[in-house]
């Protein structure tokens, strides 16, 4: 066993080291995605290592130097950071396995630099994962954003090339414009950007007391990553971009370190207390309920099931940002819960998504009626990553919802409540819709609306004449679909495991 | 009498004897070897200077032993000795790195001309930066000017424009060193001396029409050698015009000299007591810098050229150094000070880069940079990395002194200016991403057929830009050269000026 502050260093040089591997391994393909697989297997037992560590009461740690006089570049591990590099670590193996198949499914070029981009941008997600302060935080934020920016304009045409400037420049705009000032202003007020149990800025009130209110607005808009609405649209113009990079970044990696990111700025720099006590997180709990029932709605028009999934997304990580702005502990841990919850959820449908595109080339949601009974296995993986992110049990989806109710409680938001639940009736209808016209209804032909004759009797699935994606286009979906299921009854533990991110030490 | 102790002199001596006898050298790669190898111990010896100065506070150098106030004093605290270790460091990197471009854009006989040119020019900035002497700055000031206008005409083979902006430079450069000598004149006339540190005695306590006026003029006078917007019109065409290794040296340096003076009179002759000073802060410096951060981005955003483009960047960054100075704190003066050697390494590496594009493409259009990727990766990257630095991004320089600067605006409880900085920031990415996606997700231009395929810059070339762009990123992670240095010095300068 390696130490875990070596650990730490590690799992930030291996996909570095992977990603020379994949170069270097440029006209074997098969040796190429070994070592996409390799890395993601060391990563994952390095994560685990630390994973363990923290959650034994150690908080590893890494100083690499000092830039400048209270901002290091260090490196901290605590759990909700463990907690989210093992999930990246964890579902970027699964996703490689997905993106094999689905690259080669799909006939892609430029794979090298496609498998290069996604080593450097889980480096640098489990950079943020890791992250001992603000200013270590906001390197490898960019770093993300910029690694991610050739996976999205990865096609090269004109479409993808507006998908990607749309892209890099919402998140630029709003990093450089708005959490820099932010992180700096800090810097100015505390003299560090420590992340600090209890609060950084709950130990300097005087000073930070009447600015929480605008300091906590820079972060949540600054931080572009979690797609608070209005700075969301950098992610529905993501979805130009391969379908691996769609289910693996912008369902986890991307978006998770931005709600992660307003998660630990919540906790550890103003501290929940302090947000509490000055009410500078009431404006943006409404702006978060506002985004959650807003995307919702916009998802329901969206035809093209990857858009749909996308302002879904937005949805859901407002319920994080939320959790974060209820300045409860409930709401901190249901924020918490969700980030793993949606991650495994959504990743299941957007990974049926492709899987949908490479076998049957279908990509709106009006031509899948009945494709259920020539894909049952991903459709029936879809299902029930819909059932996650809609929360119903027995599937991890419906913790976060119910740690944030009783924390809407205890914050005396009984209103948010009533949004949670009709945020659900949403996710229910235009989720939910997609398996159930794919299972029972026919498929139409020509244009027209004409239901009738199909709807008489469903057929039965002709097992025989089964026309599935590739094997590595469908295990992958499943694997997080059942992931999905166990994670509902390992609640507790995760419970447990998240608890001392409020505890003061 | 040894050498050690004649150091402080030889940065001026070395360059003053050694440029003539350039002229003597036959035309050809000789006169080249010899300017690079006297750049080098120019170099050598200011790195000597200034780790001297870091190690044993302010040094005093009396020229031909006369005592000051009445002899020349050559007053090097760190201030100015990190100015020196730039100016020299650049043309350390800029002198070897010169040699394939001016022979593809200067006439060989005129080789001679032009390397004594680059080594006076040399010498007029190190002057300036070195001297306590007011009328000493003067000098060195016209010394460096009178070179640049020859230097910036000579890029007429190219483009015949480059006389006009050479002779509007020339203008313009002399009202601004006219009214700084007719300010000296005025101070001159109130103190009867010219030593700074016995000026700043002397002017202690004296609020008359005549100081005041001398402040003025010479606000003016430098305000125009530092392109303080607006009266920045003679840059973008000097810089456009002139052969492209001038413009790697001038923009890397000369304003960035000037901003030196700046500080200097403003710190450490005229001090924090004098009252018509901090309504300089507050009623030129801060609105003008702010207006030249944003008008200048702005215009350089719509810039088909893209040495101008740069240029009005350069405009836009010195906006930067001048806010930080107007919050009259220590930590605004360091953020300045960093700037001033931060944008000195970016901007030098960014107009080596087009130099070699120029090299080889012959042209300095956007248009020309299209796909350049393939065909000269090291040049493009330069410009990427350097690129990033001038907007910002971590690890950088541009960082660093981003973040000074905003924490300085925090703390001295200008928020509006913190945010101004970083919007400001984000147009230069614009400016920066428009070429950089040209270069790097572009297909090339088809070229006409015949003409011979575009190959990456000679080595010659390519290692001193990549110096450069590697002391972008290393002095971005280890600040405690730049910014460490960079703070102290403004710490001595705020006591001397009796800062809050």
């Amino acid at each position: 066993m390696i130490s875990p502050e070596l650990a730490i260093i590690a799992s930030l040089a291996v996909p570095l080291a992977g990603c020379l591997a994949i170069w270097l391994l440029d006209k074997r393909p098969n040796l190429r995605e070994g070592a996409t697989l390799a890395t993601g297997v060391i990563l994952l037992a390095l994560t685990i290592v630390v994973f363990a560590a923290v959650g034994a009461g150690a908080r590893p740690g890494y100083e690499v130097f000092t830039v400048m006089s209270g901002a290091p570049l260090a490196f901290r591990a605590e759990p909700l950071g463990a907690m989210f590099a093992v999930l990246a670590a964890g579902l970027w193996l699964v996703n490689s396995l997905y993106s094999i198949g689905y690259m080669r499914g799909h006939h892609e070029a430029h794979q090298t630099r496609f498998y290069m981009a996604f080593a450097i941008a889980i480096s640098s997600a489990v950079g943020v994962a890791y992250a001992a302060n603000l200013f270590t935080l906001f390197i490898f934020y960019e770093v993300l954003t910029l690694s991610t920016w050739p996976l999205v304009a990865h096609k090269g045409d004109e479409k993808a090339r507006r998908g990607g400037r749309i892209y890099l420049g919402v998140l630029l705009a709003t990093s450089m414009g708005l959490l820099l000032p932010a992180i700096v202003w800090t810097y100015a007020i505390a003299g560090s950007t420590d992340f600090t149990v209890g609060g950084l800025l709950a130990r300097h009130v005087d000073d930070a007391g009447p600015v929480a209110a605008i300091l906590l607005g820079l972060y949540a808009f600054g931080i572009g990553k979690a797609a608070l609405m209005p700075v969301h649209p950098w992610l529905p113009n993501a979805m130009v971009a391969p379908t691996p990079v769609s289910a693996f970044l912008h369902a986890v990696a991307v978006v998770k370190a931005g709600v992660f990111a307003i998660l630990k700025v919540a906790v550890y720099i103003f501290g929940v207390d302090f947000l509490h006590k000055t009410g500078a997180a009431t404006p943006y709990l409404w702006v978060a309920a506002g985004s959650i029932l807003l995307a919702s709605a916009i998802a329901m028009h969206k035809d093209n099931l990857k858009a749909r999934l996308a302002f879904s997304t937005v949805s859901q990580l407002a319920y994080v940002t939320l959790g974060a702005m209820l300045a409860t502990s409930m709401g901190v841990m249901g924020a918490g819960v969700q980030i793993a919850a949606h991650a495994l959820g959504k990743m299941t449908l957007f990974m049926c998504a492709g899987a949908i595109m490479i076998a049957a080339h279908k990509e709106n949601i009006s031509e899948m009626r009945g494709l259920g009974r020539k894909m049952p296995v991903t459709f029936g993986a879809f299902f029930i990553g819909a059932l996650s992110v809609i929360g119903l049990p027995p599937l991890a989806g419906s913790w976060p919802k119910f740690f944030l109710m009783l924390g809407a409680v205890d914050a005396g938001q009984l209103s948010i409540i009533a949004i949670l639940i009709v945020s659900s009736l949403l996710n229910v209808v235009y989720l939910l819709s997609i398996p159930l016209q794919a299972f029972y209804l026919s498929p139409e032909t020509g244009g027209g609306k004409a239901r009738g004759a199909g709807e008489a009797g469903a057929p039965a699935i002709d097992w025989g004449d089964l026309k599935e994606a590739p094997l590595l286009c469908v295990l992958p979906p499943v694997l997080t679909a059942i992931g999905a299921f166990v994670l509902f009854f390992y609640a507790d533990p995760l419970f447990a495991y998240l608890a001392p991110i409020l505890e003061d030490q | 009498m040894n050498l050690a102790e004649q150091l402080p002199v030889i940065p001026i001596i070395l360059p003053l004897v050694a440029a003539p006898l350039t002229l003597l050298i036959r035309p050809g790669r000789a006169p080249w070897a010899w300017v690079t190898f006297i750049s080098w111990l120019i170099f050598a010896a200011c790195v000597a200077i200034l780790a001297d100065v870091a190690a044993n506070g302010v040094i005093s150098y009396h020229l031909g032993d006369w005592a000051p106030p009445i002899g020349i004093e050559y007053r090097i605290d760190l201030a100015n000795a990190l100015v020196l270790a730039l100016v020299s460091g650049v043309a350390a990197a800029v002198f070897p790195f010169a040699y394939e471009s001016v022979r593809t854009e200067i006439d060989d006989r005129q080789s001679p001309f032009f390397y004594t040119m680059m080594l006076i020019n040399l010498t007029g900035l190190l002057g300036v930066t070195i001297t306590g002497d007011a009328f000493n700055v003067f000098v060195f000031l016209e010394i460096s000017s009178i070179s640049t206008y020859a230097l910036v005409a000579m890029g007429a083979r190219r483009d015949r424009r480059a006389l006009t902006s050479a002779f509007n430079y020339l203008v313009m450069g002399t009202i601004g060193a006219t009214f700084f000598v007719i300010g000296l004149g005025l101070l001159y006339q109130a103190t009867g001396t010219l030593n700074m540190a016995d000026l700043h005695l002397k002017l202690a306590g004296l609020n008359n029409r005549v100081v005041e006026a001398g402040f003025a003029f010479i606000l003016v006078g430098i305000g125009l050698k530092l392109a303080m917007f607006p009266m920045h019109l003679w840059l973008p065409n000097a810089y456009t015009y002139a052969p492209s290794a001038v413009s790697a040296f001038i923009a890397a340096t000369a304003t960035k000299v000037a901003v030196y003076v700046l500080v200097r009179f403003f710190f450490t002759v005229f001090g924090l007591d004098f009252a018509f000073l901090t309504k300089a802060f507050t009623f030129v410096l801060l609105p003008l810098g702010l207006a030249g951060m944003f008008l200048a981005s702005l215009v350089a955003v719509f810039q088909e050229d893209v040495k101008r483009m740069l240029a009005y960047s350069s405009v836009g960054q010195i906006g930067y150094m001048l806010l930080g100075i107007s919050f009259g704190t220590e930590k605004g003066l360091a953020a300045a000070l960093i700037h001033v050697v931060n944008h000195g390494l970016m901007k030098g590496a960014l107009f080596m880069a087009v130099a070699c594009v120029v090299l080889r493409l012959g042209d300095q259009r956007c248009d020309a940079f299209q796909g350049l990727a393939r065909r000269m990766p090291f040049t493009t990257w330069a410009f990427v990395i350097s690129g990033l630095s001038l907007v910002g991004v971590p690890m950088t320089v541009g960082f660093v002194s981003k973040w000074y600067l905003v924490n300085a605006a925090f703390a001295a409880g200008n928020i509006a200016a913190a945010f101004l900085v970083v919007a400001s920031s984000l147009i230069a990415a614009v400016y920066v991403g428009r070429i950089v996606e040209l270069m790097v997700l572009r297909e090339p231009a088809e070229t006409a057929s015949g003409s011979r395929p575009v190959k990456e810059a000679p080595w010659s070339m390519v290692i001193p830009m990549w110096v450069l762009v590697i002391a972008n990123i290393y002095f971005g992670v280890h600040t405690e050269f730049t910014a460490g240095l960079a703070s102290q010095a403004a710490a001595a300068l705020m006591t001397i000026a009796g800062g809050r």
